[in-house]
């Protein structure tokens, strides 16, 4: 009994320092970029990119293997701050400009499994078991994580009402008519 | 007479003021219906103090200002609130606005006790403010800043000149020219309590050229005084904007992105004088004002008193009613004003007039392509080059427009009236100025989810050491009870050996 706990020990001592040293000695250098531009992105590891996550999108951009445009929570603006950190220019025309969502329960349908509130990146998601859900919308990001977890599919996104406070001149038509 | 500068650009648009400027103000009857929104300055919307049902006398708090920057907003007569609810805002959007309307019961009741009437020589510049808050008086030019906060920011900067804005350069308004002919005591009076707050030397009534009548009244009741004059500046648009009518009078430049009050100068309307005087003298909110009902579409073009609330559509019919070629409703003058959707929208406290325009003088014409003749540059009157920057908006390089000055742009519309090709260069930056608004929102909100995702994750890792924690302590329970046990074992063993050895 004693001498396998001492033999183990010092196996799992002598292998965890070599793990440690190699780790040093054989680092991979991330590039630097790729930090940066990780910087850049919504952070929220949620897939619509069609990579694993932030990180490996921005790996992915950086080596040029996606589109500068490819995050569409992002949007434009992302594109472009990405684009001026790489020094690229960005073609916009295949870019769809997605409207910003957010995600809302239909309270007649929650059951209160509790289940959505896991996949929420921010805990935009209130509520306890058998409880009726509530999202708050000022912090969902509108990732749309959250929309398949349900099994009742009470969760829909809905686009953001233009209010006086959002409402934004639109850019003049070309050939439109001017006063 | 005063040395007077220039400033540059600047256009001379038609007139259009002799439709109405010798017409005295008239006051409009009670509508049935008012429709009061909460929202009528820059900043917080107010909150409703009344409830549905509440019976409210005139000059009677209705919302009550919240937050900094904000107003409250009052009963422009007596009557019955029947709804808080949303109604269109006067906005070119028609998007809805939280208003509560009264149905009124036609007696124009005032409320027994609105604000003793005081004697204002006698007040300290502190009670002034507060007074001219309490009143919800705003800036009555249109841009309707809360005036309180421009008066408590008198005496943090130390402002040398009052200037008193009596520039009224857009076409077809004469609604402050009306105002001054015929209240130009109280005007005077106002400038006077207006100059104790914000602790001044002098003050100047600057009043376009255009406006003997204003003049001849305004110099009348200032007398020989010496701490408040009144300056002629010449008639050129855009004399009315702040910047502007600063630099014509006392020269100075105010530096970009900065306000008047840093070069020692302070810029109020002639109307907002009037409404402090209102305020302060005689103790009464500001819930009515001088509108000009005007432009080719209306019948009878004239200045009304017309109560916060009323809608456009009984303001017009007041006035006659629009012609049948009536093309276009413009909330404020035709080079800065708001096209209105429609005439559903109320009179609010920046509405300076209700300009009703036909089809002859809209003058719709093609967008044609930029010849780039420099026209627009020529006419800026601040100094950018608006054809550039409408450019760049357009390819949507809102980080060179922003480089080309679109915050120093006022929006003054110079290089649209001057353009030949027709091109909507204003609204290029009010849509680049949005785009920049909604950027920096984005920015913001960006921000704030990675702080609620590192949050969580935080809070996940919290979960995970307290779980781990929890598992050790439990083991080490367990182990230290049996080891108790096994302890009480041995020694009851011990006893029993003893026992026996006994």
């Amino acid at each position: 009994m004693l001498a396998a706990i001492i033999s183990l020990t010092i196996l799992s001592l002598v292998l965890g320092f070599a793990l440690g040293y190699a780790s040093r000695l054989f680092k991979v250098e991330t590039n630097p970029v790729v930090e940066e531009i990780a910087a850049l992105m919504p952070g929220s590891n949620c897939g619509q990119c069609g990579f694993p996550g932030c990180n490996p999108a921005a790996e992915a951009i950086a080596n040029g293997q996606a589109a500068v445009t490819c995050c569409p929570p992002g949007g434009r603006m992302l594109a472009e701050d990405i684009a001026s950190l790489l020094g690229v220019s960005v073609d916009f025309s295949n870019m769809e400009e997605k409207e910003p969502m957010f995600a809302a329960i239909d309270e007649n349908n929650c059951i209160g499994c509790a289940k959505c509130i896991k996949h929420c990146p921010t805990d935009a998601i209130v509520g306890a078991t058998k409880q009726i859900h509530v999202v708050i919308r000022d912090a969902c990001t509108g990732c749309e994580a959250c929309i398949d977890a349900c099994p009742t599919e009470c969760l829909q996104m809905h686009p953001f009402e233009v209010t006086l406070k959002t409402w934004r001149w639109h850019k003049p038509e070309p050939g439109q008519l001017a006063a | 007479m005063m040395k007077l500068f220039r400033f540059r650009g600047g256009v001379h648009p038609e007139g259009h003021k002799e439709a109405t400027t010798h017409k005295s103000i008239q006051v409009m009857p009670m509508p049935k219906r008012l429709y009061v929104p909460v929202q009528q300055h820059i900043g917080a919307p107010a909150e409703p103090e009344v409830s549905v049902g509440d019976k409210v006398l005139k000059g009677q708090l209705l919302a009550h200002s919240q937050g900094a920057v904000s107003a409250p907003i009052h009963a422009p007569t007596s009557g019955t609130v029947v709804e808080i609810g949303e109604y269109p805002a006067p906005h070119p959007s028609g998007l809805a606005v939280r208003t509560v309307v009264i149905e009124t019961d036609g007696e124009d009741k005032w409320i027994d006790n609105p604000v003793v009437p005081l004697d204002p020589s006698k007040l300290s510049p502190d009670e002034v403010a507060v007074r001219v808050g309490a009143a919800g008086v705003v800036g009555m030019g249109g841009a309707t800043f809360p005036s309180a906060i421009k008066l408590k920011l008198g005496k943090r900067n130390k402002i040398e000149t009052l200037l008193m804005n009596g520039g009224e350069c857009e076409p077809y308004l004469t609604c402050d020219d009306r105002l001054m002919q015929e209240r130009a005591a109280d005007i005077v009076e106002g400038t006077r309590i207006i100059l104790r707050a914000i602790q001044a030397e002098r003050a100047h009534l600057v009043v376009e050229d255009n406006k003997p009548d204003a003049i001849a009244a305004l110099q009348k009741a200032c007398g020989p005084s010496a701490d408040i004059t009144v300056v002629v500046v010449p008639s050129r648009y855009p004399m009315g904007s702040e910047k502007h009518m600063i630099q014509a009078v006392t020269g100075k430049e105010v530096p970009a992105g900065g306000l008047g009050a840093d070069v020692g100068v302070l810029v109020h309307n002639m109307g907002t004088a009037y409404a402090v005087c209102q305020a302060v003298k005689h103790g009464r909110p500001l819930i009515s004002r001088v509108v000009t009902v005007g432009g080719g579409a209306l019948s009878e073009p004239q200045n009304v008193e017309v109560p916060i609330g009323a809608r456009l559509s009984d303001v017009v019919e007041f006035c006659g009613g629009l012609t049948e070629d009536a093309a276009r409703v413009i909330m404020g003058g035709p080079m800065m004003g708001q096209v209105m959707p429609h005439l559903d929208v109320p009179v609010v406290k920046g509405t300076s007039g209700i300009i009703a325009l036909t089809q002859a003088e809209v003058n719709n014409r093609e967008t044609m392509p930029c010849i780039r003749c420099g026209s627009c540059v020529n006419a800026c009157p601040c100094g950018l080059l608006p054809l550039q920057m409408a450019a760049q908006a357009r390819a949507g390089n809102l980080d060179n427009v922003v480089d080309l000055g679109l915050l120093d742009c006022v929006a003054c519309g110079c290089c649209s009236y001057v353009c030949p090709s027709h091109i909507p260069l204003v609204q290029y930056f009010n849509y680049a100025k949005g785009e920049l608004t909604a950027r920096q929102q984005a920015k913001h909100k960006n921000q704030e989810n990675k702080r609620l995702i590192e949050q969580k994750n935080e809070r996940l890792e919290r979960a995970r050491i307290e779980r781990e924690e929890a598992a050790a302590r439990r083991k080490a329970e367990a182990e230290a009870k049996k080891r108790a046990a096994a302890l009480e074992k041995a020694q009851k063993e011990a006893e029993k050996q003893a026992e026996q050895s006994a």
